[in-house]
């Protein structure tokens, strides 16, 4: 039981992780590969054969299918504020990247995210409740 | 024009989250093994729960596009950031999820922090 947690646990992380870096990289080419203006319906097509548009998109992509698999084991209430450290990291990034200035509310906004992503994190279990599917195996017995 | 758009957000995307954690959670913990992944996706395109959550957050996503032409993202960040406590609360009361005290705390001090940032 508890290397199935320990299991689950990093499991959880390594998908986690994917989730946010898709998020915070996927957000960043969209908005650099994004013209200023989008003229007419048509605009919103030729837009997408970008090349930063594109990979902004398919790195969307990939946060919806990692997210759509972090979800079918962990928690809602545990994946919201865990993969939240994104907004972080795009604070962090500005600053490296575009050197903008991080006012002391954002540094201390910084910290607050930073303390509930690691309460809940560390505190907690990503799953509190199994999947009704799992729950009939279980009791009709494990022939696999 | 700016809190209608906030309103719809808000709404389609705490029910378009809500949703794909009920599919997924219906669909039980998938496990990467090479080849049975195209099954995979071909269960979830099937699945009632996933497609409606799909569209919800299509809705949501233009509607933040048209939120951000009207806008700063100082303003339309912190205020999409009140999803997270619909969507808390939905996870106890609708996904039955054991929300303890350590993730309302969590959550509590994430969103006070999201606002910060965005500031």
């Amino acid at each position: 039981m508890t290397s199935e947690s320990a299991r689950l646990r990093w499991k959880t992380w390594i998908c986690a992780a994917v989730v946010i870096f898709s998020n915070v990289s996927g957000n960043f080419f969209l908005k650099r590969g994004m013209p200023a203006e989008l003229a007419g319906a048509a605009a919103y097509i030729t837009v997408l054969f970008r090349p930063m548009v594109s990979l902004g998109v398919l790195l969307l992509i990939l946060w919806l299918a990692s997210r759509m698999a972090l979800l079918s084991w962990a928690d809602l209430s545990y994946v919201l504020p865990v993969t939240s450290i994104g907004y972080v990291l795009v604070a962090i990034a500005g600053r490296i990247w575009l050197h903008e200035e991080i006012s002391n509310t954002r540094w201390c906004g910084i910290a607050l995210i930073m303390a509930g992503v690691a309460l809940v994190s560390a505190g907690t279990p990503p799953q509190t409740t199994k999947s009704p599917m799992e729950e009939g195996a279980h009791t009709v017995g494990t022939s696999r | 024009m700016k809190w209608a758009m906030v309103g719809i957000i808000v709404a389609a995307t705490t029910v378009g989250e809500v949703l794909q954690a009920k599919g997924m959670r219906h669909h039980g913990e998938i496990r990467f093994r090479a080849g049975r992944l195209h099954r995979v996706v071909a269960v979830l395109a099937r699945n009632g729960y996933v497609i409606a959550s799909i569209v919800a957050m299509a809705v949501s996503f233009f509607a933040y596009l048209e939120l951000l032409t009207v806008s700063e993202l100082s303003f339309a960040v912190p205020v999409t950031a009140v999803t997270y406590v619909f969507e808390t609360v939905l996870a106890k009361y609708v996904l039955h999820e054991r929300v303890s005290w350590v993730r309302w705390t969590g959550a509590t001090l994430v969103i006070c922090g999201v606002a910060l940032v965005s500031l």
